[in-house]
């Protein structure tokens, strides 16, 4: 994709970061409002995808220097691990757990397990639609 | 808790293997992979003099509760005895092969695929619940097929692979049909509470179905006639993994699934005649093919078979014990079957790791393992003549070693069973011994061959690819710790006895006292039945062995070793073409057609469901109102997906397309769904984004070229799933067969502790859904990225063989 287009460039840097900022919002607020790590992972993916849509993928990389594909496997790899980890505790598999904290910066803050699963799916979201579309386009510029 | 984790280590191990092996040097892995073994076999040593004072560990760790599905961990005499086979000669066949393997191949996929066996077959044995049971047995078969087919370039590799998953993965599914007729039948999938229920079982009408599904898996396992077929095949294995699975612990497993059911299915005449009567077959047919086989792998995978039917053979007839009641006179004779098929099991496992061993030792220095083409090697390899020479004789079942002490037992307990009177049991006393006493000769002139073929006769070099010379001593420590072993327990086979096989055998008999039924293991026992028998194996085989040249030839009229392979051919491949066939006839490539298919079955299942189930009546007077915007946001839906159906291009269509999925998102909205309202959004410009980029490689759209009657098909499937979603639609509003489960979610900050309850779902109440929605999202995206990068490749070289 060789498109030299300097309005949409200027936009999307802006774009970008209010994109990514809601993406980490959605993920976070998923907890107890609407949100998630489904949605947060698409956001996010979208943010992604939209970079490559303006720029060409050799500048992202440089941004960027991901493998997407190993950041699904990370995704799947923790999402899957919270629920052996449970095992370990002595806990049916699966299980969640959540407790209050209190952190330095943070205060009183509410941790759960559960937010360890969304990541994963978070990452592999991101790092499945990134992978796909960047294969489809990538494939465009050989031929 | 530690034995939880034991089973666990393996399965931690290989995953991380392939995170570390770019790390390491290749030679290396191996010796990081040893450690898992010792580390279990230290740990599992531990046990010993408790469980040797009868204690046994229970944990259970809670799985699917729900559905009885456990995972309990139980470690008693019998999980002792394959514990510490698996993780003992596992050490062994890891620091054996260390130096079997040059580090070109590929060693972290080796080893994974070896510690993927290893928690396997742990699982299986330490396994309490019937199910984990299953999903562990099948994974050792998986692990297997991958480790047949180490060397995949070879055609052979593949097709012996592909033989024992096809043989042992049908066994296991008929196993797993037994296993669900014990559930029905006990409502428990719990080994121990199963025992605990015997009389109901052993009256109920399904007890002779569940223990011939059980017994096939057993059989097809430990390669018992005729399923034997595959382990000849599987030996394109490199032979450590020989040494390990296919002689040594994975075909055991068959036989620790008899041990373990012993006591549910151990008093019916079935199973006696069955598991008897198969391990007999298996023992004679397996030594009297080994005599002629030239390589000498094979040879050793024969005498697996047979060595297997032996103690298979001694489990049968050790269940007589269970028939009547405990009797001190009587029921130590049948006991000692069963003994001595725990005994044998260990002294098998010894002397043919040693001797599967041996075989790699010549085959890596001389190049060949052909008998025709070895001979005289013994000035060369001294310290390889030594554990062949130990590890046949034992086999062979000569003193001092090991394997003369079971073999006495083994006729103990063939000849002993003419005092009975359960059963008819009369009539087979006669065979039953001299089927024994036969397999035993063609044993020992098998045995004899290995050696003497081997290592005596004249020196060929000229058909040696290598100049013949001893192993470096790191290959000769396993076989030669094997070879101590196979002598040690000839001296002290009280101890173990004592520790080891008195436990196991209180597992295999639960309701019989098992101080008064161990027997003490003597080397003699004055000139009785059996030492005469031992005498006249000796004097015939040494007899058959030197005129073997001249009754040979009757193996050329008897091959249905070939029949059998050959019928499992015509199987496989008439299946293979078969349903090549139906897929070819319904799999046309055309979309349209698929989707046909799907809606069809759709409104046959659904909507038959819906009509025999009655419920279509709905009743709008508790419905609300509908706005005007909602009536606008329908019409523009309708209108775009009725545009769609005329549009002319395919950017018109992705733009409508775009129209109805918005739309959509706006009534998530306006009916308060703003988690799916968000998900459709993204999708919908993601997927949006996907067209873009993938646009110039679709053709342009050609109209539609279909007879008027396949329109109106279509037109009325079309309609008809429409209305049937609709109808479902109003009527589930109504529908009450089911307890409403929405206090879950009302209750989501107290038992999952988020208060957004979609999320609740999504990540609690249904986390393993959303876990392994995870995985395939993962795996769908790799295959994209593999079909696309991957094609290229593959197109330049041409080098796929058939």
């Amino acid at each position: 994709m060789k498109i030299n287009d300097v309005i949409l460039r200027t936009v999307v840097k802006g774009v970008v970061f209010i994109i990514l900022t809601l993406g980490m919002y959605l993920f976070f607020a998923g907890h107890n409002a609407p949100g998630g790590g489904f949605i947060g992972g698409l956001v996010l993916a979208s943010a992604v995808v939209l970079l490559y849509l303006a720029y060409d993928i050799e500048t992202v990389q440089k941004t960027m220097p991901f493998d997407f594909k190993k950041v699904a496997a990370i995704g799947v790899l923790l999402a899957t691990g919270t629920a052996v980890g449970s095992v370990v505790f002595d806990v049916p598999f699966l299980t969640q757990t959540d407790g209050y904290f209190t952190l330095p910066l943070l205060g009183e803050t509410h941790l759960t397990t559960v937010t360890i699963f969304e990541a994963g799916v978070a990452l592999t979201v991101v790092g499945v639609v990134v992978t796909i579309i960047l294969s489809i386009s990538e494939e465009g510029e050989e031929e | 808790m530690i034995i939880k984790l034991a089973v666990l280590l393996p399965f931690l191990a290989a995953a991380f293997i392939p995170l570390v092996h770019k790390q390491i040097r290749r030679e290396h892995i191996g010796w990081f992979v040893l450690a898992v073994p010792l580390i279990l076999f230290a740990i599992l040593s531990s046990y010993i003099p408790q469980i040797a004072n009868g204690k046994t560990f229970i944990h259970t760790l809670e799985w699917i509760p729900s559905l009885g599905i456990n995972f309990t961990t139980y470690l008693d005499g019998l999980t002792m005895i394959f514990g510490l086979l698996i993780t003992g000669v596992g050490s062994l066949v890891i620091l054996y092969s260390n130096f079997y393997l040059s580090a070109k191949e590929s060693l972290h996929h080796f080893y994974c695929y070896l510690l993927l066996f290893m928690g396997a077959m742990l699982g299986v044995v330490f396994s309490d619940n019937l199910l984990i049971l299953y999903t562990f047995w099948e994974l050792t078969s998986v692990s297997s097929f991958l480790l047949i087919a180490f060397w995949h370039h070879r055609k052979a590799s593949r097709a012996g692979a592909r033989k024992a998953m096809v043989i042992t993965v049908s066994g296991g599914v008929a196993m797993l049909v037994g296993f669900l007729m014990l559930y029905a039948m006990a409502g428990t999938f719990s080994i121990r509470e199963l025992i605990a229920q015997l009389n109901t079982i052993q009256q109920h009408h399904l007890f002779i179905p569940a223990l011939i599904c059980v017994l096939l898996g057993a059989f097809t396992k430990s390669a018992q006639f005729p399923f034997h077929i595959w382990l000849p095949d599987a030996m394109e294995a490199p032979t450590p993994v020989s040494a390990y699975l296919h002689s040594a612990t994975m075909v055991k497993a068959g036989i620790y699934l008899v041990a373990r059911m012993t006591p549910i299915f151990g008093g019916a005449e079935t199973w006696f005649w069955l598991v008897t009567i198969v391990g007999l077959t298996t023992l004679f047919w397996g030594s009297f093919n080994a005599v002629r086989q030239n390589d000498l792998k094979a040879l050793l995978a024969y005498s697996t078979i047979s060595q297997l039917g032996l103690i298979m053979s001694l489990f049968g007839m050790g269940s007589l014990a269970l028939a009547f009641d405990f009797d001190v006179e009587m029921t130590p004779i049948f006991t000692l079957a069963g003994f001595a098929a725990l005994f044998h099991l260990i002294n098998h496992s010894t002397f043919k790791g040693a001797l599967f061993m041996m075989v790699g030792i010549v085959d890596h220095e001389v190049g060949t393992r052909d008998l025709r083409r070895l001979g005289g090697l013994l000035p060369f390899m001294p310290l390889t003549f030594g554990i062949a020479l130990i590890g046949a004789f034992s086999m062979a079942g000569l003193p001092p070693f090991n394997g003369f002490l079971s073999k006495e037992m083994f006729f103990t307990a063939v000849t002993s069973l003419r005092e009975f009177e359960v059963f008819s049991l009369r009539s087979a006393v006669l065979w039953i011994p001299i089927i024994a006493w036969l397999a035993s000769v063609f044993t020992f002139v098998y045995s004899m061959i290995i050696i003497f073929k081997t290592f005596f006769g004249t020196h060929h070099p000229e058909r040696l690819d290598k100049e013949p010379h001893e192993a470096p001593f790191g290959m000769l420590i396993s076989p030669f710790l094997l070879c101590a072993f196979v002598v040690l327990i000839f001296l002290f086979p009280n101890v173990l006895g004592h520790y080891i096989l008195q436990p196991a055998l209180a597992s295999v008999y639960p309701t019989l006292p098992v101080t008064n039924i161990t027997p003490h293991i003597a080397w003699w026992h004055g000139f009785n039945t059996e030492l005469l028998m031992t005498i006249g194996v000796v004097v015939v085989g040494i007899m058959l062995y030197k005129t073997k040249r001249y009754w040979s030839y009757i193996y050329t009229f008897l091959q249905p070793r070939h029949s059998f392979n050959a019928l499992y051919e015509w199987v496989v491949t008439s299946i293979e073409d078969g349903s090549q066939r139906i897929t070819n006839k319904y799999m046309n490539g055309y979309l349209v057609h698929y989707f046909v298919y799907i809606y069809i079955i759709f409104i046959a299942i659904i909507g038959g469901y819906f009509v025999v189930a009655d419920v279509f009546h709905f009743d709008p007077s508790n419905d609300s109102t509908i706005e005007t915007f909602e009536l606008m946001i329908v019409c523009i839906v309708a209108f775009a997906a009725v545009a769609l159906l005329f549009s002319k291009s395919r950017l018109t269509s992705v733009l409508l397309n775009g129209v109805v999925g918005y739309g959509v998102a706006f009534f998530f909205i306006v009916f308060r769904a703003p988690d799916l309202a968000l998900t459709q959004l993204v999708v919908e410009s993601v997927t949006t984004a996907l067209f873009l980029v993938s646009f110039k490689y679709l053709p342009d759209i050609k109209p539609e070229i279909a007879s008027v009657a396949t329109k109106w098909r279509n037109a009325i499937i079309a309609i008809a799933v429409g209305s049937l979603v609709t109808i479902i639609g109003l009527t589930v509003v109504n529908y009450n067969k089911f307890e409403p489960i929405s206090v879950y979610f009302e209750d989501s900050y107290e038992l999952a502790g988020g208060k957004n309850i979609v999320n609740a779902i999504l990540g609690d109440f249904r986390a393993f859904d959303t876990m392994l929605e995870v995985v395939v999202l993962f795996i769908a995206g790799l295959g994209v990225y593999a079909l696309i990068k991957l094609r290229h490749r593959k197109e330049a070289s041409d080098v796929e063989n058939k």
